[in-house]
């Protein structure tokens, strides 16, 4: 059973200058949550210290009333691409593997089932003509299908993607987005660091904005609003109209 | 052959033979770590680093070894309380740290004992391996490859994503200090065979080759152990033969072998890139 998830009073600070300031936020089980703002509105920086990976000021992040702390293996995480060594000796279905190993526990391999699963999990990418090929050999599309995958083998009911968008083929952005989509309808919770404000309505249920400060948080219809959109970017949203025509 | 024949005969052969294909071993185990995470300074500082620990323990006649681990231990923690702490950059943190305790240490050896020692030290005498150095470096090689095998799956982990070890809860930070922490006692063991200043060829050079040769981390830890070994072997063999510093041989043993993995390695190798794009123009890219 997957449960709320909420995040309160979150700060960070990078040398003396606060990146994320006060963020509080809850969101129900089932829920696909972009977090969107303008580049170096600590969006990143947010879900890095929502998983205690960075130093926080403060805050605290809650799984139902548990911390964080407590269901980390209940958690998967997907780095952005720029952040992995991708001449590093590992091959796709490898790279999948390790998504088992969190529930493993030490001293434990991978059994046949475990290897059989992270098949699985290719498949569910469409990666599996990859399976053996190093994860360098990849184009960007590929890489983050691979990683998605890696996420999937974990089996966890929180999802936290970091910019999982940029820089890949359309295929590849339809592959991820439908993936996510089944997740949330399983009852899974996923967040989104995301900056491409044309795909935002089609993408998420619920939004996070954020410039620093929290701008507003809740679902994508309340929070997609030129007023805000103008405060999280600190200029006229003139481009806003026509995008939310679009959709 | 006349080797082979007095390795059969000589014990103190004997003796460093195995020395040496252990410390191949453990070299190229751990340095393949070393090399993926981006630390081959790290291995370079803490080599150099040991020596104090060593002339304090000549000074107090206790075995090397335990000065040695202390100073290497020291060394690691004093880099990461200065990048840390300080905007001072990693790798300016390594060089000032290593090269402060190796000044000490030379200053220190020459006060303790006699310009051979230091040579000795610095530069590698296998055939000089006593019955307690050989013991010694078999127990650092089981304490080190049972934890390569034990741990494999933390230490694959920790070193390609660090960012998801630490979210599905694994303690990187201890990671990193328990390869330090086996970092030095590799350092420690070798210091018979290569000397101090050349470890960290044994460290860099057998994972590099071998790095060229694998896309799997298994296969490439077992390649650089195999690679050390060998360059190990070669280096007693000139050692004993040719009354060469075991040490520079072993640096040259194991770089003849990189070099031969960087041209001819079938994926990466520069020469058979030639070869492959003279076939198709491009596909290799």
């Amino acid at each position: 059973m997957t449960e709320s998830i909420t995040a309160s009073n979150i700060s960070v600070s990078y040398s003396g200058k606060q990146v994320v300031s006060n963020v509080s936020f809850t969101f129900a089980p089932g829920s696909l949550i972009g977090i969107l703002g303008p580049n170096g509105a600590g969006k990143s920086t947010l879900m890095k210290a929502m998983l205690g990976l960075i130093r926080r000021d403060s805050g605290t992040t809650q799984i139902g009333s548990q911390s964080i702390d407590k269901v980390r293996k209940l958690i998967a995480y997907v780095p952005q691409r720029s952040n992995i060594d991708w001449n590093f000796p590992i091959v796709v279905k490898d790279t999948v593997l390790l998504g088992t190993y969190p529930k493993l526990g030490l001293f434990h391999r991978p059994s046949k089932a475990d290897k059989a699963w992270a098949e699985e999990c290719l498949k569910q990418v469409g990666m599996q003509d990859f399976a053996d090929r190093q994860i360098g050999e990849l184009s960007g599309g590929q890489q983050q299908r691979v990683f998605l995958a890696r996420a999937l083998a974990q089996k966890a009911d929180y999802f936290f993607l970091d910019e999982p968008f940029v820089g890949i083929d359309v295929s590849s952005e339809e592959v991820i987005i439908g993936i996510l989509r089944k997740l949330k309808d399983a009852g899974k919770t996923v967040l989104v660091v995301h900056h491409d404000l044309s795909k935002v309505k089609s993408y998420f249920d619920e939004l996070i904005l954020m410039n620093n400060v929290l701008i507003d948080a809740g679902p994508v219809e309340q929070v997609f609003r030129e007023k805000n959109m103008t405060r999280a970017y600190e200029r006229p949203m003139t481009m806003f109209d026509d995008l939310e025509v679009q959709m | 052959m006349e080797f082979f024949h007095d390795l059969m005969n000589y014990a103190f052969l004997q003796k460093a033979f195995i020395t040496s294909v252990m410390v191949g071993i453990i070299c190229g185990a751990i340095g393949s770590f070393i090399v993926l995470r981006g630390m081959a300074l790290m291995g370079d500082a803490i080599s150099h680093a040991v020596l104090p620990g060593v002339a304090i323990s000549y000074m107090l006649s206790i075995n090397y070894f335990y000065g040695a681990v202390l100073t290497g231990v020291l060394t690691a923690f004093s880099i990461g309380a200065i990048s840390q702490n300080s905007r001072i950059k990693s790798d300016s943190a390594i060089g000032i740290v290593f090269s402060a305790f190796f000044a000490l240490g030379i200053i220190l050896i020459t006060k303790a004992r006699s310009a051979t020692d230091l040579t000795q030290i610095l530069f590698g005498n296998v055939l000089s391996v006593r019955d307690s150095d050989m013991w010694i470096t078999l127990v650092i090689g089981a304490i080190v490859i049972a934890t390569v095998a034990l741990f494999f799956k933390e230490l694959l982990i920790s070193s390609f994503d660090e960012t998801m070890a630490a979210a599905y809860g694994l303690n990187t930070r201890f990671i990193h200090y328990a390869i330090m922490f086996l970092l030095t006692l590799v350092t420690v063991a070798s210091l018979q065979t290569v000397g101090v200043i050349l470890v960290v060829s044994m460290l860099i050079t057998p994972a590099s080759a071998a790095y060229l040769l694998t896309n799997r981390l298994s296969t490439m830890v077992v390649l650089a152990s195999f690679f050390g070994a060998l360059s190990s072997v070669i280096g007693l063999y000139f050692s004993f033969l040719y009354n060469m510093p075991s040490g520079p041989v072993i640096a040259l043993a194991t770089t003849s072998i990189f070099v031969l993995a960087f041209l001819f390695s079938p994926q990466q190798g520069l020469i058979t890139q030639m070869f492959k794009s003279h076939g198709k123009q491009d596909a290799a890219a």
